[in-house]
């Protein structure tokens, strides 16, 4: 009796939280690029399988004020207006400018926060104090910014376009660089905290980094702008602006804000606490002992992904190839087609065109399927032409010995000409097999965090190409050694030379 | 004796490679359970004439006859036809090849090149296959060496394997393509000696060779083969005393 009670109690509640679940709005999914480093979203130096950020509290206070929960969806920087469209998430807050260009594509919110491009130099540097200082200079930025566009707009400017922040400064401290023009806020989170250089100049330009929506959510839109106002209303926006040392004057117009600071900007002190920190080696060791969990993740992902497309390209390869040697010709001239378009475009192309130009006919593939499919057909094209060259290596004398034998061309393909080919090609696919453990890298592009992203990701995070770097490289060669060893095994299982008669000979 | 060896009939063969005509109208009777030698000059056509036999070349023209199976191909008959691929493949299943470079499939022991082909074409289930080919290597006297890897063999050995894996297949015509050209001097009497043992078995064999004294003491009859065409057909010993053909007699002094 008592028991159902409680059992029917139970269901009560169980049926309660699903309708209240029900009534709940679904999640605000946010694109950002966690690679793209302070103060935007990046891994917490504290805890890095944790992203912070600035854009992190902004899109904590606009969600709770529009009653939805947010969740980050990781995604490359330059493809993040393609992901948008692509539907991975709902809003980007990447540091986005609003851009004519960006605005032929997607809508744009209010201006969330305003900047303004920053030159840094050298200490030593005593010529370079503006854009027209720097005629004849090596000036570093990062590719497809305001910045960019503004240095290419200069005579006489030789401009290097770079991936990440990190090494923009890195190299300007290492005099490949006279300056780096870059966004303000990468500047003083990047520029300024190294001792060897120096913020100079005026500001230059004016930017608005806005939110991303989709053209056709204008419900979204309105949404996304009535919080984002109310947060600047409540003090809530410059809150943060405050606490991530943001706050500038171009944003004290914008919000008729010229109130001196409201907190402490403690989490760029926190910042900096955590770059500016020299270790004990014990205490780096075991600093890089904390990152193996999120490198060994990023690892698990490179290893499913190059076994399952390595698998599906050993498999489509060997088609391709029957196909191509022993079908009539208008059909074997599709697998040579098929061969000569894989090989003869670029895998990145290939992955990004099945992710994001595919949905326009309706295809919209997951990452870790899109990633499959381009690296499997890929690989695909070399594991034919290795087959190919494998069985033609067959004296053709194999082949009509078998014919002669009343087997069938197919019979004589499948039991006399494949495991023969079969041992001259071990050695060249576990070769494929390492470059692709190594070509699953490109597939961060489609928003797959494998473990060259997570590389980039810490290494961004920490100031440290060089340590985690070895760690990760460390880790690619780990994944690939037992895999040499299987084939290995697998040459001298194949090896009919290497065995010794069963019997001894008669006499 | 095996009851079921048949004669062989080749009329009128034509075959062109490129339009260089290899094979001018050959025409060739063997009867069942005898032995036919076929001499003549290199590249006069002998080699294409046995491949176009058991159909590893589709001649242009005429007709071959094993037994009950007739492929037949006039001149006008440019398309082949499904049936046509049907009785090829019957006609060469009743037909084994025994090559110049023995061919075996080097990744395959002595048995299992001689088991493959009945497992596969025939589904012998491969106990049977196996003590099937054990009788067969105790007949070519390879018993002993069952397992070893055609690398492992000397060319004699592999030479009578691939007499036993051609037999498996339970031909009702052997063809022989040069069998001991590949051999060092001292092994071409074993390979004659299993072709002398099937011949006594009563074994149909046409056989390409210029060992002419394994033709004189075993041939029922010789051809001589020359620029496409079959010259003369007699029994070995008018052949070799009081040839009728010129080119035949000079070819033969050259051997004498």
């Amino acid at each position: 009796m008592c028991n159902r009670c409680s059992l029917s109690a139970l269901l009560l509640l169980f049926s309660a939280s699903l309708f209240s679940q029900t009534l709940d709005k679904p999640p605000l999914r946010w694109g950002g690029d966690a690679e793209g480093g302070a103060p935007y979203s990046f891994p917490d130096p504290r805890d890095p399988s944790k992203i912070i950020g600035y854009e992190v509290d902004l899109v904590a206070a606009l969600a709770a004020e529009m009653n939805r929960q947010p969740e980050f969806v990781q995604n490359q920087w330059d493809g993040l207006v393609p992901g948008l469209q692509r539907g991975n998430y709902d809003i980007i807050v990447s540091g986005l400018e609003i851009t004519l260009d960006r605005q032929q594509e997607i809508s744009f919110s209010d201006p969330y926060y305003i900047t303004f491009e920053q030159l840094t130099v050298r200490q030593e540097t005593d010529d370079i104090h503006s854009l027209a200082d720097c005629s004849g200079k090596t000036v570093g930025t990062l590719k497809f910014s305001l910045a960019d566009r503004i240095l290419h707009a200069q005579p006489n400017v030789d401009v290097r376009s770079y991936e990440g922040d990190v090494t923009v400064y890195e190299d300007l401290a290492n005099r490949r660089l006279d300056a780096v023009l870059m966004d303000h806020p990468i500047a003083i989170y990047y520029g300024k905290p190294k001792t060897k250089l120096k913020l100079v100049g005026a500001p230059i330009s004016r930017m608005q980094y806005g939110i991303g929506v989709r053209k056709e959510d204008s419900d979204l839109l309105a949404e996304v702008n009535r919080a984002l106002k109310s947060i600047s209303d409540e003090g809530k926006l410059r809150e943060i602006l405050d606490r991530w040392g943001l706050w500038n004057d171009l944003m004290a117009q914008h919000l008729h804000d010229n109130r001196p600071a409201t907190v402490p900007a403690s989490e760029y002190e926190a910042y900096l606490k955590t770059i500016k920190v020299s270790r004990k080696p014990e205490e780096r060791l075991r600093q890089y002992l904390g990152y193996l969990p999120l490198l060994g993740k990023g690892a698990v992902i490179t290893v499913e992904l190059s076994i399952v497309s390595m698998f599906w390209a050993v498999v489509i390869g060997l088609l391709v190839t029957l196909v191509r040697l022993y079908l009539p010709r208008p059909i074997s001239k599709i697998a040579v087609l098929y061969v000569e378009i894989m090989r003869g475009t670029p895998l990145l192309l290939q992955l990004f065109f099945i992710f994001y130009g595919l949905p326009n006919v309706g295809i919209k593939l997951a990452p870790f399927l899109a990633a499959v499919i381009g690296l499997g057909l890929n690989y695909a094209a070399y594991e034919a032409e290795l087959y190919r060259a494998g069985i033609q290596s067959i004296p053709h004398t194999q082949m009509e010995a078998a014919l002669a034998l009343g087997m069938t061309r197919a019979q004589a393909v499948r039991h006399i000409i494949l495991p023969q080919a079969v041992r001259f090609v071990i050695p060249p696919v576990t070769n494929d097999f390492i470059a692709l453990l190594k070509d699953s890298s490109l597939v961060s592009v489609i928003t797959m965090v494998e473990l060259t992203k997570v590389y980039g990701q810490l290494a961004a995070t920490y100031y440290d190409y060089f340590g985690i770097g070895i760690l990760a490289a460390a880790m690619y060669l780990l994944i690939g050694l037992p895999f040499v060893r299987l084939s290995r095994l697998a040459e001298r299982h194949f090896n009919y030379q290497g065995r010794t008669p069963v019997k001894a000979p008669a006499n | 004796m095996n009851g079921n060896h048949s004669f062989v009939s080749v009329r009128d063969l034509h075959k062109s490679f490129h339009g260089h005509q290899v094979l001018k109208g050959v025409n060739l009777h063997v009867e069942s359970h005898e032995l036919t030698v076929i001499i003549g000059p290199s590249g006069g056509g002998k080699s294409t004439f046995l491949r176009c036999i058991n159909c590893l070349e589709i001649f242009d023209q005429g007709t071959v006859v094993v037994g009950d199976i007739q492929l037949e191909r006039s001149s006008r008959q440019s398309r082949l036809d499904r049936a046509f691929y049907d009785t090829a493949r019957r006609l060469r299943n009743s037909v084994g090849m025994v090559f110049q470079s023995f061919n075996l499939f080097p990744h395959l022991t002595a048995l299992e090149n001689i088991t493959k082909a009945p497992v596969v074409v025939k589904n012998t289930p491969k106990k049977e296959a196996e003590e099937q080919a054990m009788a067969l290597l105790e007949k070519v006297g390879l018993s002993s060496h069952a397992h070893y890897y055609p690398f492992q063999l000397s060319g004699g050995q592999q030479q009578r394997a691939a007499i036993a894996r051609a037999l498996a297949m339970s031909p009702q015509v052997m063809l022989y393509d040069e069998p001991t050209s590949a051999l060092d001097p001292g092994l071409v009497e074993e390979v004659l000696a299993v072709m002398r043992k099937l011949n006594e078995e009563g074994m149909t064999q046409i056989v390409v060779t210029h060992r002419m004294q394994f033709a004189r003491e075993v041939a029922h009859k010789m051809a001589y083969f020359d620029d496409g065409q079959i010259v003369e057909v007699s029994v070995p010993e008018r052949m070799f005393t009081s040839p009728a053909d010129e080119r035949t007699k000079r070819f033969l002094k050259r051997f004498l």
